[in-house]
């Protein structure tokens, strides 16, 4: 039988906390910047323009075929090429800025997708309704469209978020540390692996699971 | 106030308005009826440029709603429009509903806004509801909000399309009443309804749609003394009939 040994995980909180910040960092920009750039994106797609609309989608279809760790990996051989060309060497950790940029644009996609059914959700009278009041097409987009396709995806994009949440602890393969990375190399280091990885599972789950239950609360409360 | 010239409209091969003529003045009040299909509610949203049309020519107030150069937002601005189902803004509480347009398109500041909102609610009898979201009034009371809601641009005239026909039958009084009201008071109007009770007390001049047609374009008293056509005569005994 397996003797566990859990008495390495309090010496290491702090370190795994660090990770934990990494994570929600990561975590974070990618949200805000996917969205921006998703809702973006979805108003390409929409266009009437085909040249515009045939670029959306080749964006969300082209990142949406290709794994995750590839991206990841593509971005971290790319992305300090570009930036050194443009300003130098930059002062933060190309690592974790490379991944800001991989997850950013990633997620992008897949936003992008929510967020244009949202907006295929709100009723064709809604626009007509801003139309008719002599509001412009983007007034009545940003004022009368997205707020009401924004409330009804919140469910969804949260979702999406939590899977993005957990996809962070891919990083590794940039040999960026966040709060999976530190888990498996304290485990690693102290001889409890099998504690720290059960340890960190447990977070995970917590946290994803925690954020699923406030996302069926919203679902039912946006129901009603 | 409003001319419509000629104007016809394709979906695709389906022929919708096929030379389609008349006028509304200031100050009248023209119901336009017809059997469903007839094309009626697409000739009212070609007013204001919600629909396109391929043929003719509409003036608004001397502009040209078709022309390419015309800046549609502005006259959509000044031109009110009711619809079936009154399209309040659901994200929005009663008193947004009627102060968005007049802030974001008109610019006007949020207190003379808000004081315009109220005063036009009061109108339409529904002075406790502005902190309401749409969602909590019932359906005649979110027609009037509408109402309200296009009356607070001022617009020099008013576009009803069936503005009762998604109603109840208990709620389409009270939002008749507020239209009569405006009619009265001298609102210049063009009405896409069914509601002969409410051709006869208002308008002064009666419409009829068929198949894309003007058929028939009477003062009220000859349209509802002795159609023209039996088509409008069969309208008038089905319609008269049911409300009977």
């Amino acid at each position: 039988m397996y003797e566990f040994d859990w008495s390495s995980i309090p010496g290491a909180l702090p370190y795994l906390w660090q990770g934990m910040v990494r994570t929600l960092q990561i975590t974070a920009v990618a949200i805000v910047v996917g969205i921006v750039l998703g809702t973006l994106i979805a108003l390409l797609r929409l266009s009437k323009n085909s040249i515009l609309s045939n670029v959306a989608a080749f964006y969300v279809n082209g990142f949406r075929s290709i794994p995750l760790v590839m991206v990841l990996l593509w971005f971290y051989l790319l992305v300090p090429q570009f930036i050194s060309s443009l300003i130098g060497r930059p002062s933060i950790d190309i690592r974790l800025l490379s991944a800001f940029v991989a997850f950013a644009l990633f997620e992008a996609s897949y936003y992008a997708e929510i967020i244009r059914a949202g907006i295929q959700s709100v009723s064709r009278g809604q626009v007509s309704a801003g139309f008719a009041l002599g509001m412009t097409s983007g007034q009545t987009m940003l004022l009368i469209v997205l707020p009401q396709a924004f409330r009804r995806m919140i469910p969804l994009l949260l979702t999406q978020a939590i899977i993005l949440f957990q996809d962070t602890s891919l990083v590794y393969v940039i040999g960026l540390t966040e709060f999976f990375g530190v888990a498996y190399n304290t485990g690693n280091r102290d001889g409890t692996l099998v504690e720290m990885l059960l340890f960190a599972g447990a977070v995970y789950f917590f946290i994803s699971f925690g954020a699923s239950m406030l996302v069926r609360t919203l679902q039912g409360k946006l129901a009603s | 106030m409003i001319s419509i010239k000629k104007v016809s409209k394709w979906y695709g091969e389906f022929h919708v308005l096929k030379q389609c003529t008349t006028e509304v003045s200031r100050g009248e009040v023209v119901v336009v009826c017809g059997p469903s299909g007839s094309g009626k509610s697409t000739l009212i949203k070609c007013v204001n440029g919600l629909e396109i049309f391929q043929e003719g020519e509409i003036l608004v107030d001397g502009i040209s709603v078709g022309d390419r150069k015309t800046n549609l937002s502005k006259l959509r601005s000044r031109v009110g429009m009711v619809f079936q189902h009154f399209e309040l803004f659901p994200h929005l509480k009663v008193i947004q509903n009627l102060t968005i347009a007049q802030c974001k398109v008109l610019g006007r500041g949020n207190q003379e806004a808000t004081e315009k909102a109220l005063q036009l609610l009061e109108m339409v009898d529904l002075s406790g509801h502005a902190q309401k979201f749409p969602s909590q009034l019932s359906g005649g009371q979110q027609q009037r909000v509408a109402i309200a809601r296009a009356l607070a641009m001022d617009p020099i005239a008013m576009l009803f399309d069936e503005p009762t026909s998604a109603l109840d039958p208990e709620m389409i009084k009270e939002v008749l009443d507020v239209m009569v009201k405006l009619a009265q008071e001298g609102m210049t109007m063009m009405v896409v309804t069914h509601e002969m009770g409410f051709a006869r007390e208002v308008a002064h001049r009666v419409i009829f749609m068929d198949h894309g047609e003007i058929v028939e374009d009477r003062p009220k008293t000859d349209f509802f003394g002795s159609p023209g056509t039996d088509r409008a005569q069969q309208f008038l005994s089905k319609i008269l009939s049911h409300s009977a």
